[in-house]
């Protein structure tokens, strides 16, 4: 779906959220501690929602959200950022966005 | 049990004067050595001894002067000496009896124990160190979900020690990297078939499974999201892993940092949930009907807390599997052996703990 994949262009780090999600707050956490100021677009708050839902399920995010993006390419859920940061390959995926220390 | 009257056989027989060995064990100045049988003879023995470190010439002969030295003492001081000596003799006695019924009845109160933890056991009821009783009568309803979860931990820890042992054992005959492979390998799946059980047990009750009854005690004290807390662990295995090499000390250390790093990920996000549903339930409902979707929101958030407990062990497979990719065959087989023993430990803790003698109220 376009709207999803112009989305997550927007920035370097974008997690799919919903504001009521607190999974996707872990995982914004998590990006925080690691130097990296993420963009959160909560689809509850976004008027297509359903379509978006959809589409992040077909690309593979079961829950759907929390759903990463990095660099424009999806990263997948909470299972597979956490399994990434524990192998050591996260923070290489993310270096040129670190912003915060 | 044999030290104590060994040492008061061999007093006897020696007719020697040992207050330092009484007085620790019975707790009061201990006069002479002596039954009411043996009496007199007694005395003079003792005297005897006492008086061969002046002279030992004397030797036998000594003794019949002993003796005539003893008779003539004033009567009435050696009757009195006698009664004394029998006195405390008897209630030295008494004292020990009293001792030895305490030892053995806290024995048979052991051994009660132990018989009720196998016989609740055998039941597939798992108790753990607590003997908490609270968890076992009150809850009324009967949920099987976590009736078998508990059975089958309690096979899973039994599975467990022998795993251990199984490790020791190859690690002290030096055995070869592909047979402790084959056992590294077991103890891993092992592992991942405790984390697959609790996944199902968190459908089923992830309170229960949250709250760490299913755990005995001195675990629970460690408690992080129905589990041990992976950095924690990696903490306690890594100095018994030595030697490491530098590029192994560096990655066990990011191992640690990224575990943490998840950890306290996960514990905002459920704090976050507590605050969420405390707000939820705290809101007014002056609108009809609208308790309803209140309650509806409070179990929306009961369910995410299924999510948490499962990405807490998701973690805790992830910093397993990648100990193994860091470590040698023989380094891993000894990390398990490590954590198996640290759990065995803890478990063998809250046993103890528990059956522990209480002070009276």
């Amino acid at each position: 779906m376009e709207k999803v994949m112009r989305v997550a262009s927007e920035k370097g780090v974008v997690i799919f959220s919903r504001s009521s999600c607190c999974m996707c707050y872990a995982v914004k956490i998590l990006f925080h501690e690691l130097g990296v100021n993420p963009m959160v677009h909560e689809l509850d708050q976004d008027p297509e929602e359903k379509e978006m839902e959809r589409a992040l399920s077909r690309m593979g995010c079961n829950a759907p959200v929390p759903a990463v993006f990095i660099g424009g390419k999806l990263v997948g859920s909470t299972n597979e950022v956490m399994s990434l940061h524990l192998s050591g390959s996260l923070v290489p995926l993310i270096k040129s966005y670190q912003t915060l220390t | 049990m044999s030290s104590p009257s060994t040492q008061f056989a061999t007093s006897r027989r020696m007719g020697i004067y040992e207050p330092v060995h009484q007085i620790s064990m019975w707790a009061e100045p201990f006069k002479a050595d002596c039954s009411p049988n043996t009496g007199t003879s007694t005395i003079i023995e003792v005297d005897t001894k006492m008086d061969k470190s002046e002279d030992t010439s004397q030797g036998t002969i000594g003794s019949s002067k002993k003796y005539d030295q003893e008779a003539n003492k004033p009567p009435d001081k050696v009757l009195r000496r006698l009664a004394q000596n029998r006195e405390a003799a008897r209630k030295s006695r008494l004292r020990k009896k009293a001792y030895v019924q305490q030892l053995e009845s806290s024995r048979l109160k052991l051994t009660q124990l132990e018989q009720e933890l196998e016989r609740l056991r055998q039941q597939g009821v798992y108790i753990g160190g607590s003997f908490d009783t609270s968890h076992l009568g009150l809850s009324g309803t009967v949920n099987t979900g976590t009736d078998a979860f508990e059975m089958e931990y309690g096979h899973w820890v039994e599975e467990q020690s022998r795993q251990v042992n199984e490790l020791r054992t190859a690690l002290q005959a030096h055995v070869t990297d592909i047979d402790l492979r084959l056992l590294v390998d077991s103890g891993m799946n092992h592992y991942y078939d405790l984390f697959r059980m609790k996944a199902t047990a968190a459908k089923a009750d992830v309170f229960y499974l949250i709250s760490g009854m299913w755990r005995t005690s001195a675990e629970r004290f460690f408690l992080w999201i129905g589990g041990f807390r992976p950095s924690e662990l990696l903490k306690v295995l890594t100095p018994q892993l030595d030697p490491l090499t530098e590029q192994q000390v560096v990655d066990v250390y990011n191992l640690q940092q990224s575990s943490q790093q998840a950890e306290d990920a996960l514990s905002q996000g459920l704090l976050k949930l507590q605050q969420t549903l405390s707000e939820t339930l705290a809101s007014d409902t002056v609108v009809a009907g609208s308790y309803m979707s209140q309650m509806t929101t409070a179990m929306g958030k009961l369910e995410a807390l299924v999510s948490f407990v499962n990405q807490a062990d998701h973690l805790r497979q992830q910093t397993l599997l990648q100990m193994s990719r860091i470590l040698t065959t023989r380094q891993a087989a000894r990390g398990l052996l490590a954590l198996g023993d640290y759990f065995q430990r803890l478990r063998a803790l809250s046993s103890l703990w528990a059956a522990r003698p209480c002070e009276p109220a």
